[in-house]
């Protein structure tokens, strides 16, 4: 089955990475690209996203013209901040592999929809 | 039992039906998906046999070999719902008596239906309609809510299973303690919902049984862990003195009055010697803790000689494993024994900020205000306790307080209540959440 995390960060974790001398900041990429090296053969894209503040949302549903606005469509204190997409045989493995993530301190788990050729 | 009218007669054929049922559909449902791979489809083939046999063996009579009953008429409706899905179709017209449900496969469906993914209402759900074969309906009573309700959550809990990918397996070694948890938390619920229940519910599914069985099986199949034989201990040690808790009115009957003659002390030696052989392996967890406080209770031969110090004691060692107010509040009512009612409120006190609104922090207080004569303070607190309470036999003893003021005096007396009521709202009140109503 296919996956996707999206990793979400909070406030608190953007300060305290901020915080961060830039030897630990390296340190903590260094950790994050190690459980990527580790879970490579699962892994099947995914990238970091830019930070909220450069998101735009287009709305459809708000009259007969798209709106377009600056920044995230939910205004929050936790943010997506990049996705995975992986592929493993059930949620048990996604949910190990998860457990040791040494980055953002939430990942959503969200199973994809997965369509036969010719569907879609 | 002589002088049985013939309700009772009908409620006993109706309690045999259901533990004939509950004994056999778990079985079938854990081969079943074994077999075909298909959680949600398994689930739905047991649960129509279900309501099929609890139609019919009333009128028609109980089977000779109620599995083979059951197995038959799952597989038949299997065979005409999957016309057209081959693959299952030929699984199931492959299937043979007896359905081979190794023990393993029968944690395997526990685990599942206990899964962390899913939410504890559903998990409870899930594991009575599957594991113990109660119907919808039979769940939807239990818990007083709409049958509608319990049916959309079973049906959510099964999509999900199917759509994210939980699987259908035992736990590896390095998960199994916290997904033990999990169904360990399940069985408790079920127990706290069971000893909730008054005359009210009498008409309703016993949960408390449920809950024995439960963990029973679990014990059976997982005997090396503890916490299982110690959550077993404690539902048993609960049972055994169950018909002492009501008196013929239906009302609350506090554990200092309770006719200890009316417990079942059999019941109870063995229980304790199913906590003794897990205190063996050790590895304390907190229901064998729990269960150790009480059969503290559950031994003392009166109420004046209950070890109040082992007491105080044991909670210190829950409080360490598992830290929370409620445990305090249980330890501060058991310090009034040990150090005094003064000491004991300077305790419960302390807790104002985390339990304001738990009816019991505020009965606890009362009963001490009341022991150190301070009685226009106890009044205040036990309305404020009865606004917070939905439980009619708990309203019916505060009222009772409130009016006649030292009625039931002693925080002692109170112990049985407040550990009842306190287990029971642990799971619908975490500690300094508002209560619920209902």
């Amino acid at each position: 089955m296919k996956y996707v995390l999206l990793f979400v960060e909070t406030e608190q974790f953007e300060r305290d990475f901020e915080a961060m001398s830039e030897a630990d900041r390296e340190r903590a990429f260094g950790l994050v690209y190690q459980w990527m090296d580790d879970n490579a053969d699962k892994i099947r894209g995914g990238n970091k996203l830019q930070s909220a503040d450069t998101a735009t949302t287009v709305r459809l549903d708000a009259g007969s013209e798209p709106v377009v606005t600056d920044g995230p469509f939910v205004e929050g204190k936790e943010v997506v901040s990049g996705y995975t997409e992986v592929e493993v045989d059930d949620l048990d493995q996604v949910l190990k592999m998860v457990s040791t993530w040494p980055g953002c301190p939430i990942v959503e788990i969200r199973p994809l929809l997965e369509m036969s050729a010719g569907q879609g | 039992m002589g002088g049985q009218g013939p309700a009772e007669h009908r409620a006993d054929a109706g309690r045999e039906l259901e533990q004939l049922v509950r004994e056999h559909a778990g079985r079938l449902a854990a081969g079943l998906v074994r077999i075909t791979g298909d959680f949600g489809t398994a689930e739905d083939l047991v649960q129509d046999a279900i309501l099929a046999a609890l139609q019919r063996w009333p009128i028609e009579g109980v089977p000779a070999r109620p599995d083979a009953w059951l197995f038959t008429v799952a597989r038949n409706r299997g065979l005409d719902v999957l016309r057209r899905q081959h693959n299952y179709r030929s699984k199931l017209a492959q299937l043979r008596l007896p359905v081979e449900s190794a023990s393993d496969d029968r944690l395997r469906l526990v685990f599942t239906c206990c899964h962390p993914a899913l939410s504890r209402s559903a998990q409870i759900a899930l594991t009575l309609r599957v594991v113990c074969g109660l119907t919808t309906a039979q769940i939807a009573r239990a818990f007083l809510v709409p049958e509608t309700t319990v049916a959309q959550r079973i049906t959510r809990a099964k999509r999900k299973i199917t759509d994210a990918g939980i699987p259908y397996r035992m736990p590896d070694p390095d998960e199994l303690a916290a997904r033990l948890r999990e169904v360990l938390a399940v069985i408790y619920l079920l127990l706290n919902e069971g000893y909730l229940s008054t005359a009210e519910r009498a008409q309703s599914r016993d949960l408390v049984d449920d809950a024995d069985w439960l963990a029973a099986q679990l014990h059976g199949l997982m005997p090396a862990e503890p916490e299982v034989a110690g959550l077993l201990a404690l539902i048993r040690l609960h049972r055994a003195r169950a018909d002492a808790r009501f008196d013929p009115d239906g009302n609350l009957v506090l554990l200092e009055q309770q006719d200890r003659s009316n417990w079942d002390h059999e019941a109870i030696a063995e229980a304790s010697r199913l906590l003794q052989q897990a205190a063996r392996r050790h590895r304390p967890g907190p229901y064998q803790l729990q269960a150790a406080i009480v059969a503290c209770h559950a031994e003392a031969a009166d109420w004046a000689s209950t070890d109040w110090e082992q007491i105080v004691l044991l909670y210190d060692m829950l409080l360490h494993l598992a830290p929370s107010p409620l445990v305090r509040l249980h330890r501060a009512i058991a310090r009034r024994f040990t150090a005094g009612p003064a000491a004991a409120l300077g305790e419960v006190d302390a807790l104002a900020d985390a339990l304001d609104r738990y009816h019991l922090y505020h009965a606890t207080r009362a009963d001490l205000l009341r022991i150190l004569g301070r009685a226009a303070a106890a009044r205040a607190a036990d309305r404020r306790a009865l606004q917070l309470t939905a439980n009619p036999a708990e309203q019916a003893l505060l009222r009772r307080r409130i009016l006649w003021g030292d009625e039931t005096r002693g925080a002692g007396r109170r112990v049985n209540s407040v550990e009842r009521v306190a287990r029971a709202d642990t799971r619908r009140r975490p500690a300094g959440s508002s209560p619920s109503s209902g």
